[in-house]
């Protein structure tokens, strides 16, 4: 990596906060002692994504890889820390004929297109409104880019609840496209879709990336997927990244005891009659998480210091990073 | 076999629309073994829910079993009425929904569910039940099992909930388990974790197993045998080395390449060109000839379902042989 990195975040917090209803903060008065909730949702987060990369990033439910998606699009504001796009904070940049940035692609092809708008309006409203193409200019616009997710341009007439799941995970990624974005935020962006469909869409991903240059956050907890479309990887535990390491070598031989049995229970074609069943235990609460290391009490090789001092993700050989003391 | 516990013979399922009938499930037949668990799996719409709703007797009208036996110790289940399924389904024949909370009351304790559902076959009270409910809490894992009790469904997290799920499907020692999806929506050391348990529970119990999912990894680290369904038929079935290592059917073949394979990385995956047909306009032939490679003319009719290789059959005119490339 030579050149300054497209994406970069820097030391970034976002915390969500439950406030005391009215009914605490009356009791609070006799002395209740009811706090704020506070959701450390992404805890001192700070990584790079390199123009034309894809970068994966997995995790189990409510380890924060969609809040962090989130953040890169500018769809959140870091509690604190930084987040830069292309050297920029997102919030000040003001989207102009060029493009914007970063666009994201969501997981629920159902939910995310507005069922009341035809294909046409899906995808040409944004670079209409943002001057990036005139209005004599938008049917070409549209047609051309359906046509390169693979759908023809004669649907552009049509409602979303027309189509079948993949072909709207599709104009999902056609209105995405239809900004010129740099970088795509995809959020789950397959796992809704039946397994033909996903090879469909995880092939139309790395067509476009040859094709438009674009750089990927590919967040997912699809492991088999992540591995096959990512050059590197970010294992995210409770909010921290826990382990960075070049996709092919996280994959064969993870580090950080958590990526070893996230890794370890992934069923595969290959693995017949498995021991299931390395993790005990679940994912503890964000509310309340352990102290240390957050993954100590799952850990089978946790000692004192994991439970008392949080480790810092360190590097353990070039281009790979774990927080681990252990490591 | 003789360890056959429920046999299903040309079960068919039709819904009827204003279009026509439409065909969920066409002419399948599967046998559920002691102690063995059978991967039935398929895509959406292919047929395998409503193969397991069928065993069960769970077919929402207007839908109906319109032909086929359902043969449980002797017995064909499709004769029965409601008071005489009462007595089997949830005892002898038990299944366990991708969404717990489908099995769950959100308004009662766990402890109340369990009892009632430990009452609902056995002449208990309400101490013994519970005390029942309480061991099967423990056997799938579930820490402080007389804590969880007194908890409502809200305060477990999902992957409790589907443990909760699974101990009262396995209450009455089931002869046979039908399993729609449980693990789909779980993270994957949850779904290690329940795999783990409910393998262990039916091998040691004799419990026939039906794991219906989209997932073929799934169904190769668990099942001793596969049947794939495709627009509302069995189209391969065999054991499970068989159909992964060697499959007969293209579509199967197809979505064994589907998925991304560690070594392969950054290639294009095989993709299934289209995707599976409207029940209402499924072709006269085979179902899935417009989308495969190797369809030809004689693909026009219906292909049989016949023995390829022992112990693995197959509903294809040119199934995929051994043939090295």
């Amino acid at each position: 990596m030579n050149a300054a990195p497209i994406v970069e975040l820097r030391g970034v917090s976002k915390r969500f906060v439950r406030r005391a209803d009215l009914a605490a903060r009356l009791l609070n008065l006799v002395g209740a002692g009811h706090r704020d909730e506070i959701v450390h949702a992404v805890d001192d987060v700070s990584f790079t994504i390199a123009r034309g990369e894809v970068l994966g990033l997995v995790g189990e439910s409510g380890c924060g890889k969609s809040t962090v998606g989130r953040l890169v699009a500018d769809l959140l504001r870091p509690s604190a820390g930084a987040v830069r796009i292309k050297g920029e904070d997102p919030s000040r940049a003001r989207p102009g004929p060029e493009g914007l940035a970063v666009q994201m692609i969501f997981q629920d092809p159902f939910s995310s297109l507005n069922p009341r708008k035809r294909v046409r309006d899906l995808v040409g409203e944004a670079p209409l409104a943002h001057g990036m193409v005139r209005r004599d200019g938008l049917a070409d616009h549209v047609a051309a880019t359906l046509a390169r997710c693979g759908l023809d341009p004669a649907y552009a007439g049509r409602f979303p609840h027309q189509f079948s799941g993949g072909q709207r995970q599709r104009i999902g990624i056609a209105r995405a496209l239809a900004v010129k974005p740099e970088i795509l935020v995809c959020d789950e962006a397959i796992s809704a879709l039946d397994v033909s469909i996903q090879a469909q869409i995880v092939n139309l991903f790395m067509d476009l990336r040859d094709e438009l240059g674009l750089t990927y956050l590919f967040i997912s907890h699809d492991l088999g997927v992540v591995e096959h479309v990512s050059d590197r990887v970010l294992v995210m535990y409770l909010g921290r990244i826990v382990e960075s390491a070049p996709a092919e070598e996280l994959f064969a031989a993870p580090q950080h005891p958590y990526t070893r049995a996230l890794l370890g229970e992934v069923p595969r074609l290959h693995r017949r009659k498995l021991a299931f069943a390395q993790v005990k235990g679940e994912i503890p609460s964000p509310l309340d998480p352990p102290s240390g290391c957050h993954f100590h009490p799952r850990c089978p090789h946790a000692v004192a210091r994991c439970a008392a001092e949080r480790p810092v993700l360190k590097q353990i050989a070039p281009g790979r990073l774990a927080a681990c003391h252990l490591v | 076999m003789n360890d056959v516990v429920l046999s299903v013979r040309d079960l068919t399922t039709g819904f009827p629309t204003p279009a026509g009938e439409i065909r969920a499930v066409d002419g399948v037949s599967l046998d559920v073994v002691r102690g063995r668990v059978l991967g039935l799996v398929g895509e959406s719409g292919s047929g395998k829910s409503v193969t397991g709703f069928s065993i069960m007797g769970l077919v929402d009208p207007p839908g109906r079993i319109t032909g086929g036996r359902i043969l449980f110790e002797g017995q064909d289940l499709r004769g029965l009425d409601e008071r005489a399924w009462r007595a089997i389904r949830g005892a002898r024949i038990a299944m366990v929904f991708q969404d717990p909370m489908m099995t769950l009351n959100p308004v009662f304790r766990i402890g109340t569910q369990m009892i009632e559902a430990v009452k609902a076959h056995t002449r208990a009270d309400t101490r013994t039940a519970r005390a029942r409910a309480r061991d099967a809490l423990g056997r799938v894992g579930i820490p402080a099992p007389d804590e969880r009790l007194d908890a409502y469904p809200h305060q477990l997290s999902g992957g409790m909930r589907q443990r909760v799920a699974i101990a009262i499907a396995l209450l009455h020692g089931p002869q046979v388990l039908i399993a729609d999806e449980p693990t789909t929506a779980l993270d994957v050391t949850i779904q290690g974790q329940i795999l783990a348990e409910v393998q262990t529970l039916c091998r040691e119990s004799g419990t026939g197993l039906v794991w219906i999912t989209h997932d073929l990894a799934v169904v190769a680290g668990l099942a001793d045998e596969v049947a794939v369904m495709y627009a509302g038929r069995i189209v391969e079935q065999g054991r499970v080395d068989d159909v992964l290592d060697r499959p007969l059917h293209p579509y199967t073949r197809g979505l064994i390449d589907s998925v991304p394979q560690p070594g392969a990385r950054k290639r294009r995956l095989a993709q299934i060109p289209g995707r599976m047909p409207s029940p209402l306009e499924l072709p006269p032939g085979c179902a899935f000839a417009p989308r495969c490679d190797r369809a030809d003319a004689a693909c026009a009719r219906p292909p049989a379902f016949s023995q390829v290789r022992a112990e693995h059959s197959a509903r294809c005119v040119h199934p995929l042989d051994d043939v090295p490339a």
